[in-house]
């Protein structure tokens, strides 16, 4: 081998290519098998339908106002909850980011996330429900006369979304929130801004960003939900989500043709919204959150 | 000029304290400054005097004591009602506002119109030599440019007091020269009352009309940089202010300020006693005036030598085991004996015992 010619292993190395590399291909294998694969046979499966043209699921799915109207019904639950979790989880992060017990209050905010949707739901259904502790108290202090519905209806499934989701957004928020050095803060204040003001001209242009990709992994937490819409809602009705739609054409009438083709819908749908707030989220700053040299 | 400093005749910090649980990290601190007098708070850290600035900008509250400007009380007042400027050791500039946007900040939150902003923006620029820089994000410019803009974001308001936290701390030492000079020409040109926070004495001597030494939390002397330089009053002072000789003795003579100790050395030491009580005491000598004398009163071994361009730096021990710093013109070759002196008048002896 002539002195002159590299050898291949330091040119791959100067490109970021070495041995450690190779730990990548597990996980890569494991997305091409349990995402990739799947999603293109989905998608293939969708394109041959029972009866019609190969788009023929597709034109079924919106010729139908019972299936179209799945989206709104689904973006009606989903849009609202992740936006009000969002909006909840600001100012919450910006109180416990400066405690004293922030470890011990996380924990008990996070709890939910460790007991899984259907656990959740399953307690939502006593605690809620027509004879749970929540009406029997109301009615004790003579808030109501009647159980007030909360179970089997939107706002089963909407409070249910709101506990679990809670978590999350909180959880990534306050990552953000905790991350603005507080010299920005201090520095606006003696300035002359008020709390408000720093809020709004510091703090939340400086979390705007990062609450665009929170809501877009919230959403589509929340976009795709099932167990809970099953549970706690009307899935017959006013909670018939996208997705259970296309559990009954899979399972109930076994045409996982069709039900590929909501599948596909359903995301859609979600990288339609993911992708307007990214391109939103590209308008605003996104450069680091502190106040200059270190 | 149209920024200047809103004037007051004077800021007194009336037993100012500040407890964070059982720590006492300030003491009871008693000041007054001047209409635009530049006084620096120096001490080595945990001294208290970013404390002490955090108080004053309003984001600490006191547990004893209090401020008044003029004849108003402040210290009760939130930051953003007592209109300071703060240059903050980090900058603090908002990463997603331009330069101009950092300035006029303060000047939007206190309603001011938009032209008149734009006018004083550009007045601020000029003061810190930043004009064509005005649309720029803070990270796309340098530190010593960062550092300016904090200070014209600052002075932008026009605050009656400038309270400065190491601000050349996170500069190299070229930029912290050149910021130096910059600080000082900005101060004498708004001629505003400026509360500079250092632990680096030669930006207090440079810099401050005044230099308030802390230590633990503590006044330990106010005066002008002349003063501290040539007398600190205690022995702790004259070692933070550069006096590197501290050596125990035995005060054996003593006519008004004129003192004679025994180190055990050869001779005695002749000195200027500033704060004696007993018998027990310290000499404090400058590196720079202990050097070889064919008559002085310390006979030494050479240890170490450094070239400093000016002079010869160096370190030797004495017989008994005492660690010397002296100065000399001439080369030394380690391991060669030295006879070391200094001048009486910049000798000077405190009681020993450290703090007292």
């Amino acid at each position: 081998m002539s002195a002159s010619r590299r050898p291949i292993r330091l040119a791959l190395a100067d490109r970021g290519i070495d041995g450690v590399t190779l730990l990548v291909l597990p996980a890569a294998l494991f997305v091409v098998l349990l995402f990739i694969h799947p999603f293109l046979y989905g998608l293939l499966l969708s394109f041959t339908p029972k009866e019609g043209g190969w788009l023929g699921n597709y034109t079924r799915f919106f010729s139908d106002p019972y299936m179209y109207g799945t989206i709104w019904l689904t973006l009606r639950i989903a849009l609202p909850v992740t936006l009000l979790n969002i909006a909840l989880s600001v100012p919450v992060a910006m109180q416990v980011r400066h405690m004293k017990h922030q470890r011990l209050l996380t924990t008990i905010l996070v709890l939910p996330i460790t007991l899984g949707t259907v656990l959740v739901a399953e307690g939502l259904l006593n605690y809620l429900g027509p004879q749970g502790w929540l009406n029997r108290t109301l009615m004790l202090v003579g808030l109501i006369d009647r159980p007030i519905r909360l179970v089997h209806n939107y706002w089963g499934v909407f409070i249910s979304l709101m506990i679990t989701g809670f978590p999350f957004t909180f959880l990534l928020t306050l990552s953000m929130i905790s991350g603005i050095d507080p010299a920005l803060e201090q520095a606006a204040a003696t300035l002359g801004a008020r709390a408000r003001h720093r809020f709004r001209h510091i703090v939340l242009p400086l979390v705007l960003p990062g609450l665009a990709v929170t809501f877009c992994l919230a959403f589509v937490d929340a976009f795709s939900v099932f167990p809970s819409a099953m549970m706690l809602g009307a899935p017959a009705g006013e909670t018939r989500v996208i997705s259970f739609a296309a559990a009954q054409a899979a399972f109930e009438q076994y045409d996982y043709s069709y039900a590929s083709a909501i599948a596909m819908i359903m995301a859609a749908v979600q990288f339609g919204f993911v992708g307007l707030v990214l391109m939103a989220r590209g308008l605003f700053y996104t450069g680091p959150a502190d106040g200059g040299k270190g | 000029m149209a920024i200047a400093s809103a004037g007051f005749r004077e800021l007194r910090l009336d037993g100012m304290s500040r407890n964070f649980g059982t720590l006492n990290a300030l003491k009871d601190i008693s000041l007054t400054l001047r209409r635009g007098e530049f006084i620096a708070l120096l001490g080595p850290s945990g001294c208290g005097k970013s404390t002490a600035l955090n108080c004053l900008a309003g984001l600490l509250s006191l547990s004893g004591g209090a401020i008044w400007l003029d004849e108003k009380r402040i210290d009760t007042l939130k930051p953003e009602e007592r209109g300071f400027g703060m240059v903050f050791q980090n900058y603090a500039l908002f990463p997603h506002m331009n330069v101009r946007r950092n300035v006029g900040f303060g000047l939007q939150m206190s309603g001011v119109s938009r032209p008149e902003i734009e006018r004083r923006v550009d007045e601020a620029l000029n003061v810190v030599r930043l004009a064509s820089q005005g649309h720029k994000l803070p990270g796309q410019l340098s530190g010593g440019q960062q550092q300016r803009v904090a200070i014209a974001r600052a002075i932008a308001v026009e605050p009656p007091l400038v309270l400065m936290d190491e601000p050349l701390s996170n500069l190299d030492a070229k930029l912290r020269l050149e910021m130096r000079a910059e600080i000082r020409r900005i101060h004498r040109l708004l001629g505003s009352a400026t509360i500079y926070v250092t632990h680096d004495q030669d930006e207090a001597l440079s810099l401050a009309d005044r230099i308030v030494v802390l230590r633990d939390g503590e006044v330990r002397q106010v005066g002008t940089p002349q003063e501290l330089y040539r007398r600190p009053l205690h022995a702790d002072v004259a070692e933070f202010m550069g006096f590197r000789n501290a050596l125990p003795g035995r005060l054996v003579r003593r006519e008004g300020e004129e003192a004679e100790v025994d180190c055990g050395f050869a001779g005695l030491i002749r000195g200027q006693a500033v704060d004696v009580a007993g018998e027990r005491v310290l000499v404090a000598i400058r590196a720079s005036d202990l050097v070889p004398l064919p008559d002085g009163p310390i006979n030494a071994e050479v240890t170490g030598l450094e070239y400093r361009g000016e002079a010869y730096y160096g370190t030797a021990s004495e017989p008994a085991g005492a660690e010397l710093f002296f100065r000399t013109e001439m080369p030394l070759a380690v391991g060669a004996p030295v006879r070391l002196g200094a001048p009486a008048e910049r000798t000077l002896v405190y009681a020993a015992g450290g703090v007292g």
